[in-house]
């Protein structure tokens, strides 16, 4: 049984009330905070635990907190991206769900950090249940002296306003999200400046992620250095990891960061192996938008290592043989799921989320899917897969936001991994549409040269 | 005013100075030339225009002289400024030329390539683009995606399916009108420029919106289809006018005034008055004096030698420029190597031959034994 930080009192009946929350602990790391703590000792903290954001880029918090301008008499905002539309990844839903007075905390913890006055939780439009419970824990927090002016007396005023988005994937993106709780067209903006010097209307803002900001909680109460000590290397603390796909158990999971792939898997405390007991093909393990890798370099690394649920390993091999943590939605295929459907699906999904501002991304997204779907539909030439890689190799890099290297990065992880596949649907177009290419020997270890 | 900190920046190996603030791209138009990137969405005279296209990418190999570490990415070099010391690769640069090409090629995509048939066709930023930079053949096979043509106002026309989404048009009635009626609706390759209700642009300089567009998206509705521009000549002219500047190009053919636009610069934007500032003109200007009787012409327009309208064109040095290096000096003193010299061999160049007395025309024989003497 693993370290758990964020979900050890989800399953207390009645946690999502302020009373029981209270009962077990709630809201001690707001009191330790706002009365015993300097806003520079706080930032501190963070650094320390070394917490790195959980929405999926992985950059350290604290080291983001510390950008933060700090002219003088402009106020400064904190968001908190809840527009969790990476299709696979769900664990935020579920914080804010069942425990929305954690997130509260953490938010009141980091506005005092940062100076944030008004805070904003932007949050998906699709969770159109979410915002209720969270404004009723809102409300909870301000009746019993946590949110609104004067914050246990220590002179600290803080609001949290909840923001409905309108169901759009790329309001997850930073500045984008910004430009939206503004109330403009969600583009993203082009960076520099950064919002940690010009964000919401135009002040300094931070913009973090629903896991992160519920992480600072644990991180106040047992310190960061004991937060640090959890985990492995870089990867500290602990991670929720939202399974699906084709296994026995899909939920979201709470993991240290030290277990392996396998175990995350097989074992039944966590996936508990894969549905109907059939063998594992492939997986995307953080989100879709990072390469799928195919079972013999998920569960080793290319140099025939074990490779572990962390940041570090799953990115072992970088983008050759490796894949990321991402915002940790770990979608397992097994060996019945086809590829190429599979990645149309997904290109399918950015063509409809591309906001249409950049052209390699808006003509791009809807060109690739166009060839995925000829090929999926046993239409497709050989050399439509080598215009697919060059298609996304153009893509890559070359937009305003990370939205198109999100598109293109599960297309060439397909290409890359599964062309063979890829090339048999090509070459048997009416076999293709009635059967499975299956495992072929993507489940066999991969040689290791000695 | 105090001195102005000068950065210095190297664009493909030449250097310039220019003030703290200044663009990649504004600093490489300052060279000129090759070395300028092409912009498709940016536009100097309208605020946070820019960014989008992803034709202006340039590469930067040292970031300044503080910092060399290049830039990981390519980046957009009209909404990047430079740092002292920093080196940029335009045309110099592989990853650019290659990334430009993708870029034209997605621009292109959904792009019904009507020149034949669009009036824009000769003063087309698109076209220029895909000459310069483009290939000559596409890839995309599947159906373009397709608009119905609609009006905006009642002079400017709407011809979406050839839109790029540059957003220029967006940032010009925002910045130059007091209410802002069009926008864009919708995402992603089904994006669209659209107003919510029809034909409800009519304030004073929306007009403009139709120089500013790149391609032939948006066109003036009272000359459509009256003339392709290279047939008319381009006349600087002005009239004394009460809302706008009134320096304006009039588009002739004989003494009929065809068109009226506002005066660009060779990158394609407009002109500034003398006063500096930008020379928007007025719907009146542009669309109601039609009269050669209306303006004071100052003359014809120079056009860059390049664009297909200074063909047979009088203006400036446009055409009538004599080379000043012959073949023969360029070459080294040698005379151009001719494929096979028909003038010199066949007997019927040579007037003092009767005709008559030509056994017959020269054959590769001829040729053959002169290249094998030679």
């Amino acid at each position: 049984m693993g370290v758990k930080l964020l979900l050890d009192k989800a399953n207390v009946p009645g946690i999502r009330t302020y009373d029981v929350y209270r009962r077990e602990g709630g809201y001690r790391a707001v009191e330790k905070a706002l009365k015993e703590m300097s806003t520079e000792a706080i930032v501190e903290e963070v650094k320390k635990s070394g917490l790195r954001g959980r929405g999926g880029a992985g950059f350290p918090t604290g080291m983001k907190w510390s950008f933060i301008a700090k002219p003088e008499g402009v106020p400064r905002h904190l968001v908190c991206n809840a527009d969790e539309s990476e299709p696979g990844t769900f664990k935020d839903r579920y914080l804010m769900e069942f425990l929305p007075h954690l997130l509260i905390e953490g938010l009141i913890i980091s506005s005092y950090a940062l100076g944030s006055n008004d805070t904003y939780i932007y949050i998906r439009g699709e969770y159109a249940w979410i915002p209720d419970i969270l404004e009723e824990a809102i409300n909870e927090a301000k009746a019993n002296g946590f949110l609104g002016k004067n914050i246990l007396g220590t002179g600290f005023d803080c609001n949290i306003n909840v923001q409905r988005g309108g169901g759009a994937y790329i309001c997850g993106e930073e500045t984008a999200l910004i430009e939206s709780l503004e109330g403009k067209r969600g583009n993203p903006r082009i960076k520099p400046p950064f919002p940690a010097i010009q964000g919401l209307w135009m002040r300094p803002t931070v913009v973090n992620n629903v896991e992160t900001l519920a992480a600072i909680v644990p991180i106040i109460n047992i310190g960061g250095d004991e937060y640090a000590k959890i985990g492995v290397g870089k990867s500290t603390g602990t991670k929720l990891i939202s399974a699906c796909g084709n296994i026995n158990k899909p939920g979201v999971y709470e993991i240290d960061m030290t277990i392996s792939v396998e175990e995350f898997i097989y074992s039944d405390e966590y996936c508990g192996g894969i549905k109907g007991g059939k063998r594992l093909k492939a997986c995307i393990p953080g989100g879709s938008s990072v390469p799928i890798l195919p079972a013999n370099l998920l569960l080793k690394t290319a140099k025939g290592e074990t490779r572990y649920m962390n940041y570090e390993s799953l990115s072992d091999g970088g983008f050759a043989t490796g894949s990321m943590l991402g915002s940790g939605g770990f979608i397992v295929l097994d060996e019945d799921q086809c590829i190429v459907k599979n990645t149309l699906t997904l290109a399918r999904f950015y063509r409809h989320e591309s906001c249409g501002q950049c052209s390699p991304c808006r003509e791009g997204t809807g060109w690739m899917e166009k060839i995925l779907q000829k090929i999926e539909s046993g239409k497709g030439e050989i050399s439509d897969i080598d215009l697919l890689w060059d298609i996304q190799r153009k893509i890559e890099g070359n937009t305003i936001c990370p939205l198109g290297d999100a598109a293109s990065w599960p297309v060439a992880a397909a290409i890359r991994h599964f062309r063979d596949e890829f090339e048999w649907h090509v070459n048997n177009p009416e076999l293709s549409q009635t059967s499975n290419f299956g495992l072929q020997h993507y489940a066999d270890p991969i040689h290791v040269p000695a | 005013m105090s001195e102005q900190t000068l950065f210095k920046v190297t664009v493909d190996g030449i250097t310039i100075e220019v003030p703290a603030g200044t663009t990649i791209l504004q600093a490489a138009r300052q060279i000129g030339g090759q070395v300028a990137p092409p912009a498709m969405c940016y536009y100097s005279k309208l605020k946070g225009s820019g960014g989008k296209c992803r034709t202006c990418l340039v590469e930067v190999s040292k970031g300044s002289e503080k910092d060399p570490r290049p830039m990981p990415k390519l980046v957009a070099s009209c909404r990047t400024t430079v740092m002292d010391g920093m080196e940029v690769k335009n045309i110099t640069s592989d990853k650019v030329v290659d990334a430009r090409a993708g870029v034209v090629e997605f621009l292109l995509l959904n792009h019904p390539l009507d020149c034949p048939i669009c009036d824009q066709a000769g003063e087309c930023h698109l076209q220029d683009l895909s000459f310069d930079h483009g290939k000559s053949k596409t890839r995309f096979e599947f159906q373009k995606r397709t608009f119905k043509k609609h009006d905006l106002g009642e002079n400017i026309q709407l011809h979406m399916t050839r839109c790029i989404l540059c957003y220029r048009c967006v940032f010009t009635a925002d910045q130059l009108t007091n209410k802002r009626v069009h926008g864009i609706l919708d995402r992603g390759d089904h994006a669209e420029i659209a107003t919510h209700i029809e034909k409800s642009l009519d304030n004073e300089f929306i007009g403009n919106v139709i120089d500013v567009c790149p391609v032939g998206a948006l066109t003036d509705k009272t000359f459509r289809f009256k003339n392709r521009v290279w047939f008319l000549k381009p006349m600087d002219a002005h009239r004394d006018c009460p809302t706008c500047s009134g320096r304006v190009t009039l588009w002739n053919r004989g003494d009929e005034v065809y068109r009226v636009t506002a005066r660009k610069d060779e990158w394609g934007e407009i002109e500034d008055t003398p006063e500096g500032k930008p020379g928007w003109i007025c719907n009146t200007c542009r669309f109601d004096k039609k009269e050669a009787s209306d303006w004071v012409i100052e003359g014809p327009r120079e056009i860059s030698r390049a664009s297909v309208i200074s063909q047979g064109h009088y203006a400036g040095n446009v055409g009538t420029t004599k080379p000043t290096e012959t073949f023969k000096a360029v070459n080294g003193g040698r005379a151009p190597h001719l494929l096979m010299d028909i003038h010199d061999e066949s007997e019927v160049n040579q007037p003092n031959v009767h005709l008559g007395q030509i056994h017959g025309p020269s054959h590769g024989d001829t040729f053959n034994n002169k290249n094998q003497n030679a």
